[in-house]
């Protein structure tokens, strides 16, 4: 039996981050140029143990459940790329350690308005250092309120990670904050 | 253009260096990321019958191949669940994992997704 790039057992997948804030337009920017609605995975999250008094063993007791976003690209025939959304909540950085893991690439998006709400995922990405990832200032209103430079600055963003602009409800601006990404990502592999 | 902005975010404070990008990546291993893809070894549907629903959902689910993701979403089973389930239908064999696209990201591997998004 020939077997062609099309064959579906030998089907690959890839994978992008999108980190930023809870509020920041994360899912909106998946669903931009996503080729499914947005989908949503749950994972199931230990929290803090039941009171003593609490006799109930409801599973909800002990669990909540964070959801994650994602999103698909047919690259080609045989490359699928899966665009995930980190979950709103900060603190489950072990589930940002779970998405983080293999993928080819982050965009952390910000909003200028709460550019500090947007230190702690900056802030993961350089300290993994094994991540390439550009800064993408989520275009509210449509207009840009703050020279990048500013933005930059008040970010602390290192010179070498791209910082740009795009409005997560457009399709084209979405697709090319992508393709900045990914030669961002080129740009850093090791040269020969 | 005059700017009569100010942005009153305060800075942020310690960056810490970037380092090399590749220092800490470390090759694929047998942990199951949200985007593998999972398909069903010669789909029989005789062994549904003694399998508990939710491994005989996934393993049904997979005659077309679905990510580890895709398989939480549809089944509405959180992704441990699914990690479990996958493992133990591949420990023997029903089901498939596939490689990652790359053990790590390369040069190859970029300008192939750079084409696709050229193309969209
Ligand atoms: N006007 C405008 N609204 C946006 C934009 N991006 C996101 N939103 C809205 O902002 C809210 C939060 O966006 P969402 O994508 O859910 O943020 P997430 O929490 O990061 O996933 C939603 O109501 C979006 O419709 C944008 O570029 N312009
Ligand atoms: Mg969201």
């Amino acid at each position: 039996m020939a077997s062609t790039i099309s064959d579906a057992s030998l089907a690959l997948s890839a994978k992008i981050v999108i980190a930023g804030a809870f509020g920041v337009g994360k899912t909106t920017f998946v669903a931009a140029i996503s080729e499914i609605p947005v989908a949503s995975t749950e994972a199931l999250m230990p929290v803090a143990a039941a009171p003593a008094d609490d006799v109930s063993f409801a599973r909800g007791k002990t669990t909540t459940t964070v959801a994650m976003d994602f999103g698909r690209i047919a690259v080609d025939d045989g490359l699928t790329l899966y665009l995930f959304g980190t979950p709103g909540q900060d603190r489950f950085w072990f589930l940002w350690d779970d998405l983080a893991r293999g993928a080819l690439a982050a965009i952390v998006l910000v909003d200028t308005r709460n550019l500090a709400a947007s230190w702690p995922a900056i802030a993961y990405f350089e300290r993994r250092g094994d991540i390439p990832f550009t800064v993408v200032v989520n275009l509210f209103d449509g207009q840009l309120t703050h020279e990048l430079a500013e933005v930059r600055d008040a970010l602390d963003l290192s010179p070498g990670i791209p910082l740009t602009t795009a409005d997560a409800r457009d399709r084209r601006d979405v697709r090319e904050a992508l393709r900045a990404l990914i030669r961002h990502a080129l740009n850093l592999l090791p040269s020969h | 253009m005059t700017r009569t902005y100010a942005l009153h975010a305060p800075r942020r404070p310690s960056r810490v260096r970037p380092y090399g990008i590749t220092r800490g990546r470390t090759a694929a291993d047998r942990f199951l990321g949200v985007e593998r893809l999972i398909s069903t070894v010669e789909f029989d549907p005789q062994r549904v019958l003694g399998m508990l629903p939710e491994t005989a959902a996934v393993y049904e689910a997979c005659r077309y191949p679905r990510t580890i993701a895709e398989l939480a979403t549809g089944l509405a089973l959180p992704l441990g669940v699914i990690r479990v389930l996958v493992g133990d239908l591949a420990a023997v064999g029903r089901v498939r994992i596939h490689p990652p696209a790359a053990d790590i990201p390369d040069r190859h591997l970029l300008e192939r997704v750079l084409r696709g998004l050229d193309n969209l």
